[in-house]
């Protein structure tokens, strides 16, 4: 019964509405973006044709090449923190003990909130003021006055939120890193007991070869992530000092939407998403074949 | 040498606890200080007193934290509903029936995940503008089940197609339909993958803020991150009401780590299909 034209047609009209939704709501809006970056539209008048002329534009605009280097540098900042960072965890963690269970459930709380409300938090931690950042490290006597983290500075606005950043996701790794640890097979690392090796090669000769694919898969899904920073620059500098700080999705939300340059925050919108591209293929490709 | 190492363990542990909860805990007892003490510069430390006042100005910010409290939930809601309505019959149909060109329609229905929704905003909102939809929790909700859809589909996709056709082909022989195997053989025996989709639908539209900020103008339709947000830089007294936005993150914060402590199982799982295929 679910063979044969009827079955096929039973089966299409299970799969027809999330196929219509993802036609309307994925798919329309991203061929009425393309449509968009070849035209200047402000709604306030209809869109005119322009051809190429956005993307030129870009290439030219000094604010672009301020936010895509400075996501570049924030990746570069944040990513081998993070996975460094979260394989340290998982290998403290990876065994089932109490303690380490305990530490990988408290470790992964802050990925369950939401990055705005995790900045939010951080914001009043790095307030220059009000924090308790400058509190503690005024009473250590590591610094002889207030430090303005925020919105001051691009460098400062960066280490502080990197710093937030860091506490919220670094869970998100370790806990893949744990599953991927206790996959290696125990005879593996049995037969290295027996051959002597420290444990430190232990790590370094086996159990880091045999997770390689998961630090990559994580790396990977780590840079996307950080490539498309908003919420935390948003919510912790609004993009100060004078736009230095505001990231490539930030500077997307500013032409489209305070100053509604819709054909130009489409063209934006298109390289962004053309860059995330090139790490998606890659990701994908890595899964696919571990699945052969 | 074995048991010194394991005190070390040990006390790396206690210390990792530590500065991962301390952000947290201090929230909290931020919002609790007494309103002259939750504006105090310096800051204290502990609270020296104990009150809700911030969370009783909270309660009265603006439209009032029931109102937002209620879009945040009433938008995670029906993203939960929408999710579960698409991906759970376009999942079964995935896995059990002969449909041509399916690994083209599966790839396109994963498209949310090749194109971050972060690039498509601008379109989106201006087709919800056209159709009425900015400004509503279904609107808003429709932009979070856009986002996760694809790891919805792919989990519950796994799911089903685990089951043993031996089980669905005892229902057939009885003589039902496709929507009874569905019904009593299907969604019965895939229940943690639908409870982790329903439980990933809801964090993500709990937690999400770049799409309330685009799609939302109008403070009765805020979400409580984005009241919160406001809340930072405009407050009566010109400082920011700090007890008050601590307040605020509290109680955001209190039903993902609910969720999280209660469904901590399908959490790690869901993670492990989704993030990692």
């Amino acid at each position: 019964m679910r063979h044969g034209p009827r079955g096929r047609l039973v089966g299409f009209a299970y799969l027809a509405p999330a196929l219509l939704f993802v036609l309307a709501f994925t798919a329309y809006p991203l061929l009425q973006m393309a449509w968009m970056s070849f035209h200047n539209w402000s709604l306030l008048s209809p869109p005119r044709f322009v051809g190429m002329a956005n993307y030129e534009r870009a290439f030219g605009d000094t604010q672009f090449w301020v936010s895509f280097r400075f996501t570049l540098l924030y990746t570069a900042l944040i990513t081998p923190v993070l996975i460094i960072g979260g394989y340290l965890l998982a290998l403290l963690t990876a065994r089932n003990t109490v303690l380490r269970r305990l530490t990988r459930t408290v470790v992964f709380i802050p990925v369950v909130i939401g990055l705005g409300v995790s900045s939010l938090l951080w914001y009043w931690l790095f307030s220059s003021d009000f924090g308790l950042v400058n509190r503690a490290l005024l009473d250590l006597g590591l610094i002889g006055k207030p430090v303005l983290w925020l919105g001051v500075d691009a460098t400062l606005s960066s280490v502080a939120i990197s710093a937030s950043v860091v506490w919220k996701v670094i869970g998100f790794g370790m806990i893949l890193f744990v599953a991927a640890i206790q996959a290696v097979p125990t005879e593996v690392v049995e037969a290295a007991l027996v051959d002597g090796v420290s444990h430190r090669q232990r790590v370094t000769r086996v159990i880091l070869p045999l997770t390689a694919r998961t630090v990559l898969l994580v790396t990977l899904v780590s840079v996307i992530g950080s490539l498309l920073a908003f919420d935390q620059f948003y919510i912790m500098t609004a993009g100060q000092p004078s736009n230095e700080t505001a990231t490539s999705v930030f500077y997307i939300y500013l032409n489209s939407f305070p100053y509604l340059k819709l054909g130009y925050g489409a063209a934006l919108s298109m390289i962004l998403a053309a860059t995330i591209l090139v790490f998606t293929v890659i990701q994908l490709l890595l899964t696919r074949r571990s699945h052969q | 040498m074995r048991r010194r190492g394991s005190y070390l363990v040990a006390a790396v542990c206690v210390v990792v606890c530590t500065v991962m909860l301390m952000p947290l805990v201090m929230s909290v007892l931020a919002s609790v200080k007494p309103t002259e003490e939750a504006a105090a510069s310096p800051p204290t430390y502990f609270p020296h007193g104990f009150s809700f006042d911030s969370y009783a100005r909270l309660w009265d910010y603006q439209e009032g934290l029931p109102v937002y409290l209620a879009n945040s939930l009433g938008t995670a809601v029906l993203a939960i509903v929408l999710t579960l309505l698409l991906t759970v019959p376009a999942a079964y149909a995935l896995a059990r029936f002969p449909i041509p060109g399916k690994e083209v329609i599966f790839v396109v229905l994963l498209l949310a995940l090749i194109v971050p929704y972060q690039a498509l905003l601008t379109p989106m909102f201006l087709m919800f503008a056209k159709i009425g939809l900015t400004n509503t929790l279904l609107g808003l909700a429709v932009l979070h089940t856009a986002i996760q859809l694809p790891f919805s589909l792919y989990v519950l996709r796994n799911s089903f197609s685990a089951i043993p056709r031996e089980l669905e082909e005892a229902a057939i022989v009885d003589g039902s339909s496709s929507w009874q195997a569905l019904r009593w053989v299907f969604i019965p025996s895939a229940v943690p993958a639908i409870v982790t989709t329903a439980l990933f639908a809801f964090i993500t539209s709990w937690n999400e803020f770049l799409g309330a900020l685009v799609m939302m103008s109008r403070s009765s339709t805020f979400t409580l991150p984005l009241i919160l947000a406001t809340s930072r830089t405009e407050t009566s007294l010109g400082g920011t009401d700090w007890g008050m936005l601590q307040a605020g993150v509290t109680i955001s914060i209190i039903p993902c780590v609910l969720v999280y402590f209660l469904l901590q199982r399908y959490y790690v799982s869901g993670l492990m299909s989704g993030a990692i295929k």
